[in-house]
């Protein structure tokens, strides 16, 4: 009965409706029913190119040239030729100067003991190796590096890679993917801009070594995860800082950083290339230097082509961290593995730095001797720690246009050359 | 007309000197099966293990989160690692063999046991003698520790030292360095060259110094991650075509030019074609005759990866444009690398002068890495000119017609003996099928049992029922010693047939 009322009911609406109305739906109806049917409207089809067309189109094409024409105001076409060894003197087109101007920290370039275990691998394993890691690239050499490498930082294990710049720009993207998020400091070195780029995540700049602004956007990001909750638990979060900043020869304020660790829960990469075989009583690095315990920080990374004059880098930490980039850093999977002399250069290096822990001391001395040198130079001013061994020296103030502050640095270069050879660089 | 033009460019054999062989035989049906199945039941096996272990009732290796951290975000996804655990770490002895001797045609492995099926290695202290050495890159037989070579290497290093100490762009640039490339150069047949420190950062930071937003990248199928990792860092738009597919590689120009960038229709920058002279998984070699000729038709750049041809292939070792017999200055980038047939490490580009200055400039390497040790850039003088025969001995011309032949006879042994081989006749990189997982781990340890080094590989390196075992030929290898690797061959795929 219920039912038969309600059929009765949509019956009599249907009759008692105006004349209209039904008019109206039925021409709604209608309408519906035809662009249902009708085909479908495609931008492209106004677009159909004919042959001719197309051929013309192929021969009108001009593209730019591969390389832009050399502009005269860049740097003189050549660089600079250095005969003979780059050690504490150096001759560099054919004038002999001071060297100011490598990364040769512990000065062990051109140690004695390292040549000759350098020539004793290579009497035993030829020059290259001719595979990489995984195919037959791996000698006893490498092996044991990693295990000296490890002893010496004091963590469980090492990885070595076989090109200095490729150490961190293969690390970061190992273990950042799309979608976690990197806070780094501003100055940070163009490896490290490199190996962020390579990632794919969300990179957040602070500025250079305030904590406070890193405080902040870390508060930030916490906001940003309590209302997403989901999305936060499986986000990755990382701060990747310098031990010794390459471009302003600070330090950067472990302690406080390894709080921030703490508090918000995101993991540390630190790069230590200009720090290891530098601070530290033992040539650990900084978290030597600031008494910090190593394992909390998760991974550090170095080249061995400063303090420990060989070719190369290294990443180390715990087993746990180091053992995901034996498949998944690129630069090691993909690459040759570091030519055997070289990695024995590289242990006997270590060898005489365990044995001798002074020179450290010294090196540090020799850089505040430096350092207070400098000071009071008119118009310069030198940035940086006392104790840090490669500095800048800036002008105090600009000119106005960088076309002038480069001429001025480089007319003080050429007067002081004769005798000392600094180098300017140049952020092209 | 239009289609005759089309044709003209990619079907032309009259393009080619002499007949181009490659094969890719199908995976037969039951074996394709048969090897869905085979990973089938390992991934079972995979989720069992997985909770036997999370129960505590196996005992679990892996490492652990410490402690203090257990509440951060976790490092790595529980799948992500999934394939590692229980696939990969079955079969890990087959990789990271550690050798103590040269990487020439014979060597010496450091012999190693697994107390707990390969989580944890030990080494023995023994010594596995006088093994056969069919996996390192060792083309012309350069990776030796006496000779030429060795000794301009030593007194490279006693002059110099073993380091560098600084970039390029500073005070790396040493005059043995402007030698290198010199040499390089006359190698190569090109105006100018650049050498650089490592073989992977070449292409990874040279590619992003030449090409940018508003370019295209036409990029092979199959090319090495460190052509893709340049690729995607110069932030340049990428388009992949089909592998040595010159129809697929022709369609993508046209359609580029015609329609222009996506989306706005602007005109594209720059075009350039990426493409490898051997591909070492394939074993196959570019169709570099048909590659230039769509390249000089659509004016866009072609940038040649020779990491593997270079010295390998062609009758006096300078690649794969000495291989066709094609000019030099067709191609814009010759990039390649000194690891593989030079016994040495590092990357080189060539090229014309205007690229190569630019590059000295503008490179990332060139700025901010360093440049290469002083023996390593000794070692590949002293091999490039016995190859070019500037020493004045025939050893160079020797060794590339020693590996030619022996890549001949090689691979028309294991064809005769009904073997699935892929690639160009003439390659000496030889990959041979295996298709089935538990294949990989059984020919790779049979082959170490009768003192025969090779090397197989599997997903994710290959298409996951493609796997396969690789041998790489080498002047270093008398024909005795290609005998006694291929006669073991059939007895072991027997065995792994019965297993």
């Amino acid at each position: 009965v219920h039912r038969s009322e309600c059929e009765w009911f949509l019956v009599s609406v249907w009759l008692c409706a105006p004349a209209y109305h039904l008019i109206l739906e039925g021409i709604l109806i209608l309408w519906i029913i035809r662009l249902l049917f009708s085909k479908t409207y495609k931008l492209h089809e106004t677009y159909k190119l004919t042959e001719k067309e197309k051929e013309d189109l192929i021969e009108e094409w001009q593209p730019e040239p591969l390389v832009p024409l050399a502009s005269k105001d860049c740097l003189s076409l050549n660089y600079d030729v250095v005969t003979g060894p780059p050690s504490h003197k150096i001759i560099i087109n054919g004038k002999e100067c001071i060297n100011f101007a490598s990364f040769n920290f512990l000065g062990l370039l051109d140690n004695e003991r390292v040549k000759e275990k350098a020539l004793a691998s290579l009497k035993k394993y030829g020059v290259g190796t001719c595979g990489p890691r995984g195919f037959y690239g791996t000698f006893d050499v490498h092996l044991e590096l990693e295990s000296r490498l490890a002893k010496f930082m004091k963590t469980e294990e090492a990885i070595i890679y076989s090109y200095g710049f490729a150490t961190i720009a293969s690390a970061i993207p190992a273990y950042s993917k799309r979608g976690d998020i990197i806070f780094v400091d501003e100055a940070a070195c163009f490896s490290i801009q490199k190996g962020l780029q390579a990632s794919r995540s969300f990179i957040k700049y602070f500025k250079h070594n305030d904590m406070e602004d890193l405080e902040r956007l870390l508060k930030e990001q916490e906001l940003e995860d309590q209302k997403n909750p989901r999305k936060a638990r499986v986000t990755r979060k990382f701060i990747v800082v310098e031990g010794l900043y390459m471009n302003t020869a600070d330090i950067c304020p472990l302690p406080e950083l390894v709080k921030l660790k703490y508090k918000y829960k995101v993991r540390i990469f630190l790069e230590e290339s200009l720090s290891f075989g530098v601070l530290g009583e033992y040539g650990r690095g900084v978290t030597e230097h600031f008494g910090v315990d190593i394992d909390d920080i998760d991974l550090i990374s170095a080249n061995m082509e400063n303090a420990i004059a060989s070719i190369g880098g290294f990443c180390c930490g715990r087993s746990f961290v180091i053992d995901h980039q034996r498949l998944s850093g690129q630069g090691y999977c993909f690459s040759a593995s570091l030519p055997p002399m070289l990695a024995a250069a590289a242990i006997e290096a270590l060898n005489i730095m365990e044995e001798d822990p002074d020179i450290f001391a010294i090196l540090r001395k020799k850089s505040e001797h430096i350092h207070k040198a400098l000071q009071g130079i008119s118009g310069l001013k030198l940035v940086g720690e006392p104790f840090a061994p490669a500095r800048h020296l800036q002008l105090e103030r600009s000119t106005g246009s960088r076309e002038s502050d480069m001429q001025l640095l480089r007319s003080i270069v050429d007067q002081v050359s004769p005798d000392v050879h600094v180098q300017y660089l140049v952020q092209c | 007309l239009f289609e005759q033009k089309n044709q003209y460019v990619t079907h032309n054999p009259k393009l080619y000197k002499k007949p181009f062989v490659e094969s890719f035989e199908e995976t037969p049906l039951l074996v394709a099966v048969l090897t869905y199945m085979g990973y089938g039941i390992l991934t079972i096996f995979g989720y069992l293990r997985d909770f036997l272990r999370h129960w505590n009732i196996e005992k679990c290796h892996v490492a652990r989160e410490r402690e203090e951290q257990k509440d951060f975000v976790p490092l790595y996804q529980d799948f992500e690692n999934f394939y590692t655990r229980n696939l990969y770490m079955r079969i890990r002895d087959n990789w990271n063999r550690p050798i103590c001797s040269v990487p020439g045609a014979k060597m010496d492995l450091v012999e190693r046991v697994s107390p707990d099926y390969n989580w944890t290695f030990e080494h023995t202290g023994k010594v596995v003698k006088d093994v056969i050495n069919m996996g390192s890159y060792n083309y012309l037989g350069f990776a030796e520790n006496s000779g030429a070579c060795a000794d301009a290497a030593i007194e490279a290093t006693q002059k110099y030292g073993a380091g560098v100490g600084s970039t390029r762009c500073e005070i790396g640039n040493l005059d043995i360095h402007e030698e290198l490339e010199q040499l390089v150069a006359r190698f190569l047949g090109v105006e100018s060259s650049m050498a650089f420190g490592m073989g992977f950062a070449t292409n990874s930071m040279n590619i992003p110094a030449l090409t940018g937003k508003g370019c295209l990248i036409l990029s092979d199928e199959l090319n090495h991650a460190s052509l893709v990792l340049g690729a995607r860092l110069s932030g340049s738009t990428i388009r992949v075509f089909k592998h040595n597919n010159m129809q697929s590689l022709e369609k993508l120009l046209r359609d580029a030019i015609i329609h222009g960038q996506p989306r706005t229709h602007r005109p594209w920058k720059k075009i350039l074609i990426v493409v490898e002279g051997i591909y070492s998984m394939e074993g196959s070699i570019v169709r570099l005759p048909e590659v230039i000729a769509l390249k000089k038709r659509y004016k866009a750049y072609l940038y040649l990866d020779e990491a593997h041809s270079i010295g390998a292939l062609g009758p006096n070792g300078r690649g794969v444009v000495d291989y066709f017999g094609l000019d030099p200055k067709d191609v814009d980038i010759m990039m390649g690398t000194f690891t593989k047939s030079f016994g040495a490490a590092g990357g080189y580009i060539g090229g014309k002068k205007e690229l190569i200055d630019y590059l000295r400039h503008h490179s990332h390497s060139a700025l901010y890495a360093t440049s290469m040790s002083s023996p390593v850039a000794q070692q590949i003088i002293t091999s490039m000119k016995i190859i070019m025969g500037e020493d004045g001995t025939t050893l160079g011309a020797d060794r590339v017609r020693q590996l030619s032949e022996n890549t001949t006879y090689f691979r028309r042994k294991l064809h005769d003996m009904g073997f699935i081989i892929y690639g160009n006749d003439d390659s000496p990189v030889v990959p041979m099928m295996l298709y089935m997982p538990a294949k990989i781990g059984a020919f790779g340890r049979e082959m170490l049992k009768r003192n025969i080094g090779t090397v197989v590989v599997g997903f994710p390196a290959t298409p996951i029922i493609e796997s396969r075992a690789r041998f790489c030929i080498s002047a270093a290898h008398t024909r005795e010693m290609l005998d006694t690797v291929s006669l073991p061959i059939s007895p072991v795929r027997v065995y792994e047939f019965v297993i």
